[in-house]
């Protein structure tokens, strides 16, 4: 076990938004986090790394917990994509990739930080990309260039935040395959927020339904069966499978 | 658009930012080569050998006195009011988030102008030369109260985002409400002023390099020194800024506590310097932009680079502003307005067509 989230709760002034939520995560692992629009799935995953600030419970990685250390140390260790993705337009591919070892740097990147980022570009394909601006890239080369500035980040755990969202078919697949591709070479786990249920079956280990500022449902992808998907999502599906790959086909 | 293939990418992105280093090194030579140029020219031309003998210490008395006590205070106060009015706007720009942002974005400059149209009217400092040039009988006073004027603007400003929690877009329409409030004040009070009285208000407007002497050039230098030290300790905060407010915490950064510091220190820098010198359009607002054109958005070459553009452009522009009519010389401020204006705009069609 690498993540352990720990009774986390949090509100709005006017609004509870998450109660008592409890899972772990092991290394390696992808875990997509599920629910309707407004159920609280984007506000978990700030929780986890303290963007925002839970009234109530932690997080602990290999066992050391987050509300104990600063923000630098826990960048070191966690790396987060949102879901309004950006970049400084005038900036290079290289230099925004290199900003993920901002948690790193004392004074002014070092040999070592500059070799890392060129490795992950390298590891991502988006070395031709390196030396061209940021507002010269399309979306699904931008949200390349966010996870990789992530992976400079050297984290165990990555958060991503609708990481196929705005994408077309061929980069919602080109990035998905990517996050998986990551977690279990690099051992790193993930835990993502998304809508396509499909996409989060075929490349996730493990499911979490939020319903009611609640975890509904925790566990493989069982747990992605018609009566859960009416519960959480108010809709009439049923799950086939197509080549040992679940999929969820709405009525 | 570059295509990297091979292997060498770290060295051909060292390359890259050595072309930086190197474009920072000319805008450097020619700073100093205009410096020299705007020593030389004026109503009274002095060769390069007089200018070499006076900063020697081995001139004439008449040669002695304009570049000891006129010229030199000048260039040195254009070419810190440059720095710090260019670096400042490329700070605002990133703690705003507003690419509109200036260092008069947050009411400064109007707070400023309120500030010293009170003092103005408080204590009747204001007369005419027999020539009928206007002067400022008692300019101190003029400058503590313009400067006081500005440090209101910014504490409210500053004090709605920290303690309401303002989101950047938010202080920059709140610093709309305070020019615009501070700019009815001032034409309230140019209401009830006299023929004089009015005519040092306004003329206190016009942004005008020639009013500090060494002691001014002095305090504005420190001012100066310190805020961009402090703005090239920031620069990787200010990156990450630049990426949005969810990935800049992700990465480490307390983004309020940049921000605020970083509007802080841009503000005070600013307020220095319009205290001094009045209104110098368009340099803090175009400056930052035409360096992002030139070597792009990253912070640790955007604030050096930017402070030599700004250094340079109102060099130039004092320098055109002084020969322009001479024997007049007109206040800069004028001539930035009317140069920065167009460029601006032409800026704008290259960015956003």
């Amino acid at each position: 076990m690498i993540l352990n989230v720990d009774g986390i709760e949090f509100s709005y002034p006017s609004k509870n938004v998450l109660k008592n939520i409890k899972f772990s995560v092991n290394r390696g692992e992808v875990v997509s986090i599920l629910g309707i629009n407004g159920a609280g799935k984007s506000t978990l995953l700030k929780c986890i790394n303290r963007i925002l600030k839970p009234q109530k419970g932690t997080v602990f990685i290999d066992e050391f917990d987050l509300k104990k250390l600063n923000s630098k140390k826990i960048a070191q260790k966690m790396a987060y994509v949102p879901q309004n993705i950006a970049g400084n337009n005038f900036m290079t591919v290289f230099d925004t990739v290199l900003l993920g070892r901002k948690p790193y740097i004392e004074w002014d990147a070092t040999e070592k930080d500059l070799e890392i980022t060129g490795n992950i570009l390298k590891l991502m394909q988006l070395e031709k990309y390196a030396l061209r601006n940021v507002f010269e890239l399309s979306g699904g080369e931008l949200q390349k260039v966010i996870i990789a500035r992530a992976l400079v980040q050297e984290p165990r755990v990555l958060l991503l935040d609708e990481p196929a969202n705005n994408l077309d078919l061929k980069n919602q697949l080109e990035v998905m395959k990517l996050i998986g591709n990551i977690s279990k070479t690099q051992n790193i786990s993930a835990i993502m927020v998304i809508h396509d249920l499909n996409l989060a079956l075929r490349f996730s280990d493990k499911f979490i339904m939020l319903k009611d500022e609640k975890i509904f449902s925790e566990g493989d992808s069982e747990i992605i069966n018609s009566q859960n998907i009416k519960e959480v999502f108010n809709v009439k599906a049923y799950v086939d499978k197509y080549n040992d790959i679940p999929i969820v086909v709405l009525a | 658009m570059k295509n990297i293939t091979d292997k060498n990418l770290t060295e051909q992105y060292i390359k890259l930012n050595q072309k930086k280093v190197l474009i920072g090194g000319l805008l450097l030579i020619l700073l100093c080569l205009f410096s020299l140029l705007s020593l030389s020219i004026g109503g009274y031309k002095l060769t390069l050998a007089e200018i070499y003998q006076t900063l020697i210490g081995r001139s004439s008395s008449s040669a002695d006195l304009i570049i000891w006590n006129i010229r030199l205070p000048r260039i040195f106060a254009a070419l810190i009011a440059g720095i710090s009015l260019s670096v400042s706007g490329a700070v605002m720009q990133c703690t705003l988030r507003n690419p509109l942002a200036s260092p008069y974005t947050i009411g400064i400059s109007h707070g400023a102008m309120f500030g010293a149209a009170l003092a103005i009217i408080l204590f009747g400092i204001g007369g005419a030369e027999s020539t009928g040039k206007i002067f400022i009988s008692s300019p101190y006073l003029v400058t503590v109260f313009a400067f006081l004027g500005s440090l209101i603007a910014v504490s409210v400003i500053l004090l709605l985002a920290k303690i309401k929690s303002f989101a950047p877009e938010a202080i920059v329409l709140a610093g709309v409400a305070m020019s615009s409030l501070f700019t009815a004040g001032t034409m309230l009070m140019q209401y009830f002023a006299n023929d004089l009285q009015l005519a040092a208000m306004v003329y206190w407007t016009f942004g005008d390099l020639g009013r500090p002497n060494w002691p001014e050039v002095g305090l504005m230098s420190i001012v100066m020194l310190l805020s961009i030290a402090y703005f090239i300790y920031q620069r990787w905060e200010y990156n990450a800024l630049e990426s949005g407010e969810e990935s800049a915490k992700s990465l480490g950064v307390n983004t309020e506590k940049t921000r605020l510091l970083g509007m802080l220190v841009a503000s005070i820098l600013v307020s220095i310097n319009v205290s001094f010198l009045g209104i110098i359009g368009f340099v803090g607002l175009i400056c930052p932009h035409l360096v992002r054109i030139l070597i792009g958005g990253d912070y640790r070459y955007l604030i050096p680079i930017s402070a030599l553009m700004g250094a340079l452009l109102l060099l130039i522009s004092d320098t055109v502003a002084r020969i322009i009519i001479s024997p007049l010389v007109l206040p800069v401020g004028i001539l930035t307005s009317f140069m920065g204006a167009p460029i601006f705009l032409y800026l704008l069609i290259k960015r956003y067509r």
